[in-house]
């Protein structure tokens, strides 16, 4: 951390006759939100992988204690030594854990390209409206994104229940004559993500197109460039950036979801934040709880990873 | 081209906002509903209004929550704008890969880890839990969303106005608050108001994060509606968002105002 306060000195010097109090201030503003972040997002993670080494106990805490600092140092080697990787193990032996994970990932996979389905069109409409209705447009995206996500998720109940007002309706239309079953099926589940993430998709994809001139797919048309294969030609690769972002912003968290899927996909489904809710709350099996966020966690590195590095590069064009 | 809306466009707008707002639609007509029945339409009534009112559960769940998310939004925002400073103004520091990594990361990890992983240093340090665990939980988590917003007000911020200020002789400090922090206000309000919104909203890390005598009101509508869906919660949730809604609006209009007039005291000012 000391070099850390070295570094931004020479980016910044202290003005003259400030001196001390100026100098202490600008570190100030690094070091305090650092150091929360530090305790309070880096640190627990340690805590978890600890924990998911350790063994499970009937106590409270439900699992074995680790690090015991008053047994001193050979306290610390025994305790190193119970150190296993037996939560991970039985994590690969029940076939439940795999499968909660794959199907997490297959839904959010699809929930996401149907968010990008959905999305890009309206992105798109929204970047050619008249930019005194882009404003009013951009509201009405941001707005149910303020309303609490639970009561979106909890709205979604009422429509798809049998008796529900869709199947109402779809019955008072006569395309139906008996109730579909849409709660607690996939179905369920990806509307659900659907709705609930579509404003993160929408949004990085409208900043991209934007930005980006039209003129050039007039220039493609007056060359001869039919407009499908404009659009795949110009705006396609143009509004990439903006699409990858939005789908990682849908695709990262859908992953872990858990409200989602408690509520609308009933007791068969299988997603692995329900999983470890369960494990946690009714199981009450820290160790396993904690290796089970660890593996969930791995497979999200990857595309967190492109998630910060996008997010990097639009600051560097903002620049 | 631009400014010409296809029908194509016309549909995929209409089907959008139609899909986005169709069930907060359906919810808030429903919560009016005299039925017991949540489907069936029973004519106009404010019954689950009344009700609701005596319901001393989530009166109670309600003000905890609410509480929380008034100190968790203050805290959130200071630190998350000292961190958008951080990021934008120092662009070289050692660890700042990391910090800036810290900082986008909780806008995508998912909730359940969160909440674990801060309910297990909760526990290994000891503290009881409660509404003061649920707060420091929620301040972690909106600061980084403080953070994103108030950082991308600053890159677009004409640093010329700082130097000018420095120039004329104001200290740092002075600067800070008569130059930068005017300008960067309002991005610190919806930095605020999403903090509030977030830490209002938040189900799953104060379920892990609470402990008894704090329990919010997600929590409890979470509850109740695993047991089903009741016209009280719907009366519940259409109060919320219209206290949101409020909210949002009068803050987005507030800005509104404060832009135009901002523009037109530069405006006189350059014409001087």
């Amino acid at each position: 951390m000391a070099q850390t306060l070295d570094q931004t000195a020479a980016a910044q010097p202290p003005r003259e006759g400030e001196g001390l109090a100026s100098f202490i201030r600008s570190r100030m503003v690094i070091l305090v939100p650092y150091l929360w972040l530090l305790v309070f997002f880096l640190i627990p993670f340690a805590i978890v992988f600890k924990i998911s080494l350790s063994q499970s106990a009937i106590s409270m805490p439900p699992y074995a204690p680790t690090f015991d600092v008053s047994a001193g140092f050979s306290g610390l080697l025994d305790n190193l030594r119970e150190l296993s990787f037996d939560n991970y193990l039985w994590l690969l032996d029940d076939a439940l854990y795999f499968n909660a994970y794959l199907s997490s990932v297959w839904i959010a996979a699809v929930s996401t390209f149907f968010a990008l389905l959905i999305g890009y069109p309206m992105a798109y409409a929204m970047a050619r409206a008249p930019s005194s209705l882009r404003m009013v447009l951009l509201m009405l995206v941001i707005l149910p994104f303020w309303t609490s996500f639970l009561i979106r998720v909890y709205a979604w109940i009422g429509i798809l229940k049998p008796e529900g007002l869709l199947n109402q309706f779809l019955i008072w239309v006569g395309i139906i004559d008996t109730p579909l079953q849409i709660m607690n099926t996939h179905t369920a589940i990806y509307i659900g993500i659907v709705y609930s993430y579509l404003p993160f998709m929408v949004l990085p994809l409208y900043a991209s197109l934007e930005k980006m001139d039209f003129s050039l797919i007039e220039a493609a048309q007056d060359l001869g460039c039919p407009p499908i294969s404009a659009f795949w030609k110009i705006t396609f690769p143009l509004s990439l950036p903006g699409a990858l972002a939005g789908c990682l912003l849908v695709f990262i968290p859908a992953v872990g979801e858990f409200v989602i899927p408690d509520l609308l996909g009933g007791s068969q489904t299988l997603m692995i934040g329900k999983t470890l809710w369960n494990e946690f709350f009714a199981n009450r099996d820290w160790p396993v709880a904690s290796a089970v966020a660890i593996v969930l966690l791995l497979i999200l590195v990857v595309p967190m990873m492109f998630f910060q590095r996008a997010q990097a590069r639009a600051q560097e064009q903002e620049r | 081209m631009q400014g010409k809306l296809s029908r194509f466009n016309i549909v995929s707008l209409v089907f959008g906002f139609a899909f986005l707002y169709l069930p907060i639609v359906l919810l808030v007509i429903y919560s009016f509903n005299a039925s017991r029945l949540v489907t069936v339409w029973g004519g106009f009534s404010t019954r689950w209004y009344v009700s609701l009112f005596s319901n001393q559960q989530l009166i109670d769940a309600a003000w905890v929550t609410f509480r929380i998310a008034v100190i968790s939004a203050t805290v959130a925002t200071v630190l998350g704008t000292m961190a958008a400073l951080a990021l934008t103004r120092y662009t070289r520091f050692r660890g700042r890969f990391l910090f800036s990594g810290m900082v986008f990361a909780p806008l995508v990890m998912p909730e359940v880890i969160t909440g674990l992983s801060l309910l297990l240093l909760f526990v290994a340090i000891g503290l009881d839990r409660g509404m003061f665990t649920v707060t420091l939980a929620h301040v972690t988590f909106s600061m980084c969303f403080v953070a994103v917003v108030v950082q991308s007000r600053l890159l677009s911020f004409d640093r010329s106005l700082e130097e000018a200020a420095m120039d004329l002789g104001a200290t740092p400090t002075r600067t800070f608050f008569h130059v930068t922090l005017p300008v960067i206000m309002p991005a610190i309000v919806s930095g605020w108001m999403l903090a509030f919104t977030l830490s209002l909203d938040d189900l799953v890390i104060a379920s892990f994060t609470s402990g008894p005598g704090a329990t919010t009101l997600p929590m409890r509508i979470y509850s109740q509606v695993r047991l089903g869906v009741t016209p009280e919660i719907n009366a519940v949730c259409t109060l919320l968002i219209a206290f949101v809604t409020v909210g949002v609006l009068t803050a987005a209009i507030v800005n509104k105002r404060r832009d135009l007039q901002r523009q037109r005291d530069e405006h006189a000012a350059l014409r001087g």
